[in-house]
């Protein structure tokens, strides 16, 4: 999903991740209305654009402390090492994360979005602030949590990099889609349609 | 009621490690209380008012405003990084997360009063032998209420622009009660009187927990989900 700035992509996800309420309409998981029911909760992922993580505790107690909320079984801080490492984390993480960098952040924050193993995952610019291997690396991730059947709902400036995780194309203005359709042609064609959506 | 509480605990421990890795509110709360002490101490006109007169409610007042530094940092750090949505959407009851932030509060609370008490001591030159106990109980009754009510109001302060100054002016109207309370008590104990002079308030502030507890318990889910 692209958009020029203000289209209303951030408050969209925000709405499927039930955190806001849509003036009109309902929002359902599997047609269930996702105010109805507080468990379809544990079956989103968001990850915003700010990090949801603490800045005075450590890469592995956020996750922890994650991983408890989400009931998740087994031993949290063992399992929050094994999510950070998938994403290549394995120095720092028992720093305060006010001390990391901004990539590492955000690793961090995707490793925190993917920890409870949703069904549905809600991504605004997941390459920010990444260095194009970290990028790859978030890339290959995402690409097998698609694989194992996830819903993923990817919102990016970076139509390059997401461009082989779409399945369909969405570009939204002031809140409305201009543009709702599968994958079928070229990214070249696709930016060239985005252009001329945003020239107006 | 298993996850409830393990989920309840989970989040007053995190709020409770954060507290003690950046000291925030502590050593502001306690700067605070130290320095209302020794304002209060210093100030009083001696020829006029003793200082067996003005102790209680010094005491009361150093708790309230102190308490009120501490309760201010309860939901401002799950502002920083929108961390309040990660908590929003984990599936946890919205009674879960007042209990929890309830339960690091009141922690936080006695902590500060637990070291002001010492500092009261040695200004005011008051004698806690044989009324530790009485003070103690009094300070969680008092203390159990004003915690309940400080938690929903820094829930809706934190949403504000100005929610540092938003916080006093919420909660001070409902803190009457149990800081009036509270200054009897205090005073009839310091002064020795009779249990039975002592017992309604303490009837009163417990009653009051009662009803404030409840209350903001009730109004903590739809106020999280608007």
């Amino acid at each position: 999903m692209v958009g020029p700035n203000g289209a209303g992509k951030s408050t969209l996800l925000r709405l499927l991740a039930g955190l806001a309420r849509p003036s009109a309409g309902s929002i359902a998981l599997d047609g269930v209305p996702l105010t109805s029911n507080p468990a379809l909760r544990r079956s989103i992922g968001l990850l915003s654009h700010q990090s949801h993580l603490y800045d005075d505790l450590s890469a592995i107690e956020n996750l922890a402390f994650a991983a408890r909320l989400h009931r998740l079984a087994g031993d949290p801080t063992g399992m929050a090492r094994r999510r950070l490492a998938a994403l290549g984390l394995t120095e720092r993480l028992d720093e305060p994360i006010r001390n990391l960098s901004r990539g590492t952040v955000q690793r961090l924050a995707i490793a925190r979005a993917l920890l409870h193993g949703p069904r549905l995952l809600l991504l605004d610019e997941p390459f920010t602030g990444l260095d194009p291997a970290a990028a790859d690396q978030v890339s290959d991730l995402l690409r097998s949590e698609r694989r194992t059947g996830k819903g993923l709902v990817l919102v990016s400036h970076d139509v390059h990099e997401s461009w082989e995780l779409a399945t369909h194309l969405h570009i939204l203005v002031r809140g409305s889609w201009v543009i709702d359709e599968p994958r079928t042609g070229s990214l070249e064609e696709f930016l060239r349609r985005y252009r001329e959506v945003l020239r107006g | 009621m298993g996850e409830l509480f393990r989920a309840v605990f989970a989040i007053a421990g995190k709020d409770l490690r954060v507290e003690v890795r950046s000291r925030t509110a502590m050593v502001s709360a306690l700067a605070f209380a130290a320095l209302v002490l020794v304002i209060f101490n210093f100030a009083r006109d001696a020829g006029s008012v003793s200082r067996e007169a003005l102790a209680p409610s010094v005491l009361w007042i150093t708790f309230t405003f102190s308490g009120m530094i501490a309760l201010n940092r309860s939901f401002a750090l799950e502002r920083e990084n929108a961390a309040l949505d990660g908590l929003l959407m984990a599936p946890v009851s919205r009674t879960a997360l007042f209990l929890g932030k309830y339960l690091a509060n009141l922690a936080f609370v006695f902590m500060v009063e637990a070291v002001t008490l010492p500092l009261f001591v040695l200004f005011f030159g008051a004698d806690l032998s044989g009324i530790l106990g009485g003070l103690v109980l009094t300070m969680v009754l008092a203390t159990a209420g004003f915690v309940a009510i400080g938690t929903l109001f820094s829930a809706i302060a934190v949403r504000t622009r100005f929610a540092e100054l938003m916080l006093p002016l919420l909660i001070l109207p409902f803190l009457i009660p149990p800081v009036i309370g509270a200054v009897q008590v205090t005073s009839r104990l310091l002064a020795g009187r009779p249990t039975s002079e002592i017992l309604g308030w303490l009837k009163i502030l417990a009653l009051y927990d009662l009803v404030f507890v409840t209350v903001c318990l009730l109004l903590f889910t739809p106020l999280m989900d608007e």
